[in-house]
């Protein structure tokens, strides 16, 4: 047995990264079903991701309140703290990217019944460079690594680029044809949501750095 | 509120000192297994509620105790119960690091041997198992025969821990067990306490708050003689009922 | 500033003067005696009886009495004395006033003169008892002597030993008379053999307790029980100086007998000394 390790610090820091990294895969999951539900027009896996963001909401607080514990029981400082730290500000990035998913599930949901305004082929992609982000994010949280966690700022980047490519070209079928009006706009909500989740994967990556290296620096 | 099995139970407890009531109708229950902290301002009674828990208040010249405590449902303080049987079962850490001035080997067998075990091999091997758990066989394996005083403060006290072990207690109590203690050798403590308590009751009285939150699973608060709130200890340290125990765990008191 | 200084360095000076001036007495003494009384130091002078009268021969008689006397007045106070101690510290409560009345004994004791320990010892073991003019009588009667002296710093050395080994030994199941044997004991022990050393010490020194109760003059050789009386060297010293007609003859057998009586007692002291620096070292409350 080793003493003078802070085991029970160490432990319960263990288990808040777990928690959290397993809030990061069931977010990523949920945005991946809601996209995939989206493009197969699929109602019943976009019910099925409306309904499992509840276990993202509980693991939210569960998780905070764990942090609560933490600090008033352990008095981290110094790395550990920013750890918690890191983590109160992650759960609340991953909880609004499990929203996100749900408002893109509710939107296969709307436009179930009705013709497909155009085949998506942009917003898959969005969806697959923003779930990356997303899941990199968390590695780079996971492994301590603040590289990885730097370069999603450029990733970002393409992202926001290809969210303007799906805007311009929906507005063109929003021009060209009245009755696709609201679900061409539904569409750009669902590219708009996209964009958001990619730069909450950004916010994840900037919380890194601060938890490896104690600065608060801006990647994109 | 406590779930665990119960190890200890003290019943409308009171202790006098001559005239002075030091501690007033204290009714806690300790679980098995778990640390219980007792926190509370210098000269709340902690100390001597502590050590009523084993009799040793009884040493006090003028001390009078009344009420109930019970270890595993039976009254400690019953006319036909040994004081010394009860203190081999609850076993007890103080505030000093106080080794014998005797060889480490000497103060870790002392209890045993007190109890008439002579025989050299047994001995060896209690005194080993003991040293293994406060994580000190290691340190001083090579070197058992020299003097107690020899080691560093937290040494001694883990010295102090596992002369307490070795008899085989149920309950450890632990008076203030760090407060002369460094901050390394008080985390190795604490360490060894996380340890501990998969095999014995603990109960610990400091007045380190950050301690008693560190270490602890259920955290009983204490002022002038008399038990305020008693919970689990996150349930203490985050949301207190009581507004004498928030502001003394907030450094609001005064 | 510069006063309290001036005034500082003269309270130095003073010390050191009056060290000298005791540490120059005191060595004078030594020299003085040293150099009367060396030359007749030989192994015959310490182990051979006097002879033609005390103004020939040695003064063996003298050194083995001095140490039956003492070693039995020893065995006799010690474990009086410690047991006496033991009680006032550990059985009984401090504020008792059992207690309070017999340190009050104990303190009074020991500022009673010597010269009455002996005239108690004559009327008591010698004519009381019926023990007679004997090795026994005048043990009993230092041993009485040195009694206080023994329970005070019987009682010193227990009340040092810090609460926390008591507490620790009893909170580990032991019971009182344990505790006591196996942990205040042993750490009260250079303190008590320093008491016990202290008396010894007196007890070799001191005429007036034996002078009444079992000294002789001379004896034809060694006591060979206790009822018999011995000879003893701080008495021999007083008979040489005091009472003996042939001056010149004997003076140089009487600076050898204050020699001898000399460094028998800074012996002792010696050994206590050692003792208690030894275990000293090892002791870190």
């Amino acid at each position: 047995m080793k003493l003078g390790t802070r085991k029970k610090l160490s432990e319960q820091l263990e288990d808040l990264k777990s928690k959290t990294m397993e809030m990061g895969a069931l977010a990523s999951t949920a945005v991946e079903k809601a996209v995939e539900s989206l493009v197969k027009r699929n109602v019943r896996l976009a019910k099925k991701v409306i309904k499992e963001d509840d276990k993202i909401d509980d693991l939210e607080f569960e998780i905070e309140n764990n942090c609560m514990h933490v600090i008033a029981l352990q008095q981290p400082v110094a790395k550990d703290l920013r750890t918690i730290g890191t983590c109160l500000k992650i759960i609340t990035d991953l909880e609004r990217v499990g929203d996100r998913a749900v408002d893109i599930a509710n939107i296969t949901i709307e436009m179930a019944g009705r013709a497909p305004v155009k085949p998506l082929v942009d917003i898959p992609r969005m969806a697959e460079l923003a779930v990356g982000m997303l899941r990199d994010s968390m590695r780079a949280f996971k492994e301590g690594n603040s590289s990885l966690a730097f370069e999603l700022g450029k990733r970002d980047d393409e992202v926001d680029r290809l969210a303007h490519q799906v805007t311009r070209e929906l507005f063109s079928y929003l021009v060209e044809d009245p009755k696709k009006i609201s679900d061409a706009v539904r569409l750009m909500l669902v590219a708009s949501f996209l964009e958001r989740i990619a730069d909450h994967a950004t916010n994840i990556g900037e919380r890194v750095i601060y938890m490896e290296k104690g600065e608060m620096v801006r990647i994109n | 509120m406590v779930k665990s099995k119960i190890k200890l139970q003290t019943k409308k407890l009171n202790v006098w000192y001559g005239n002075m009531h030091v501690v007033k109708d204290f009714t806690l229950k300790i679980p098995e297994k778990k640390i219980t902290a007792v926190i509370g301002p210098s000269g709340c009674g902690k100390s001597t509620f502590l050590r009523s828990l084993n009799r040793m208040v009884e040493l006090v010249p003028g001390a009078r105790v009344s009420g109930e405590i019970l270890l595993d449902g039976e009254n400690i303080y019953d006319k036909d119960v040994d004081e010394t049987e009860i203190r081999l079962r609850i076993g007890m850490v103080f505030q000093k690091p106080n080794p014998f001035p005797k060889s480490m080997y000497e103060n870790v067998a002392y209890g045993l041997k007190v109890r008439g075990i002579t025989e050299e091999k047994k001995l060896r091997l209690l005194v080993e198992e003991s040293l293994k758990k406060v994580g000190l066989w290691e340190e001083v394996r090579d070197r058992l025969n020299r003097s107690a005083l020899e080691l560093s403060g937290g040494q001694q006290q883990r010295l102090c821990i596992a002369r307490a072990l070795a008899v085989k207690p149920e309950v450890i109590l632990m008076d203030e067990p760090c407060s002369s203690l460094d901050p390394i050798a008080t985390a190795k403590i604490e360490d060894l306490l996380f340890e501990l308590k998969k095999d014995y009751t603990i109960v610990i009285v400091t007045h380190n708050l950050q301690q008693a939150a560190r270490v602890s699973d259920y955290t009983a608060f204490m002022y002038a003689g008399k038990l305020i709130e008693h919970g689990r200890t996150e349930e203490i340290f985050e949301r207190p009922k009581d507004k004498i125990t928030q502001d003394y765990i907030t450094g609001r008191f005064g | 500033m510069v006063k309290a200084k001036t005034c500082e360095r003269l309270g130095f000076w003073a010390a050191r003067v009056a060290i000298l001036i005791s540490l120059s007495i005191t060595g004078y003494m030594l020299f003085y005696i040293i150099s009367k009384g060396a030359s007749i130091i030989s192994w015959d002078f310490l182990t051979k009886p006097p002879t033609s009268g005390m103004t020939a021969g040695g003064i063996f008689p003298a050194i083995v009495g001095t140490l039956l006397l003492v070693t039995l007045a020893i065995v006799i106070s010690l474990p009086l004395g410690l047991a006496s101690a033991i009680y006032l510290v550990e059985y009984s409560s401090k504020e008792s006033r059992f207690v309070r009345l017999v340190e009050l004994a104990v303190y009074s004791l020991n500022g009673v003169p010597s010269i009455v320990f002996g005239l108690f010892g004559m009327a008591f073991f010698v004519k009381f008892l019926g023990f007679g003019t004997s090795l026994l009588s005048a043990s009993l009667t230092l041993s009485l002597m040195i009694l206080p002296t023994i329970v005070a710093t019987s009682v010193e050395a227990l009340k040092s030993v810090p609460d926390h080994f008591r507490e620790a030994s009893l909170a580990l199941g032991a019971t009182k008379g344990q505790t006591i044997v196996r942990v205040v004991l042993p750490a009260a022990f250079p303190g008590i053999i320093t008491g016990a050393m202290l008396g010894v010490g007196r007890a070799a020194g001191e005429t007036a307790p034996i002078l009444f109760t079992g000294a002789v003059f001379y004896m034809r050789g060694l006591p060979t029980s206790i009822f018999d009386p011995v000879m003893a060297l701080p008495f021999h010293l007083f008979v040489l100086a005091t009472e003996h007609p042939n001056i010149s003859k004997v003076e140089p057998i009487q600076y050898g007998t204050a020699l001898v009586l000399l460094i028998l007692v800074l012996l002792i002291s010696l050994i206590a000394a050692v003792i208690r620096y030894r275990y000293r070292r090892k002791r870190k409350w």
